[in-house]
């Protein structure tokens, strides 16, 4: 199965808004890079028909290194969560089938 | 951050591109990325994270208003997976804590 990269993202703006190669590969660093960043600063991203990433606050928990059964705490962090919005979640949904069979 | 913050704050970036464009350019990356999961395809983002599928068994589920019990299909979800650079500059402590590296 193929993957799509941001090579392909800047192909594609290449072709469809008519972008330079440079413009299009730095638009696609930029657009990544907006939505990082809005992330760092704590503010939620909504990307509509899309999906949301959102921020969670963990507060320090035990765990344990799986390799020496040592005990050791994760510290408290914070992490991103990404919700598909009903209509990504619904179209994935409608070709799971074609998935499954191939 | 909404979709139409993350236009205006690329627009400001690249003044030979007009509002337009910029909504344009927006629409085709995040199209191409919906697509690209809805034909089972992953997404891979350098820094940024990943985007694949997951596969939900089928189970049966209960009609919340008659309480008749009903069949549910297996079906693929959306997920995503944050990246190094996203998961380091999202948290609150950044290099800390042993799992940063899961």
């Amino acid at each position: 199965m193929t993957t799509l990269t941001k090579a392909e993202l800047a192909d594609l703006l290449f072709e469809k808004v008519g972008l330079n190669k440079r413009e299009a590969k730095e638009l696609v660093d930029d657009f990544f890079e907006e939505i990082r960043s809005a992330l760092a600063s704590g503010d939620s991203v909504k990307l509509s028909g899309f999906g949301n990433f959102q921020l969670r606050t963990k507060s320090q928990r035990p765990g344990r290194n799986p390799k020496t059964g040592e005990e050791i705490p994760i510290s408290a962090r914070r992490v991103v969560t990404f919700h598909a919005s009903q209509k990504l979640k619904a179209q994935v949904e409608q070709h799971s089938g074609e998935l499954l069979e191939s | 951050m909404t979709k139409s913050e993350l236009v205006r704050l690329l627009t400001a970036r690249y003044p030979q591109l007009v509002a337009r464009d910029m909504e344009m350019a927006v629409k085709t990356v995040l199209d191409a990325m919906s697509q690209s999961l809805v034909s089972g395809a992953r997404i891979e983002i350098r820094g940024f994270g990943s985007f694949g599928l997951n596969h939900r068994p089928p189970r049966m589920g209960r009609n919340p208003k008659t309480g008749e019990k009903v069949q549910v299909p297996e079906k693929f979800v959306p997920h995503f997976k944050a990246g190094k650079e996203l998961r380091d500059r999202v948290n609150l402590l950044p290099g800390d804590g042993q799992e940063s590296g899961l």
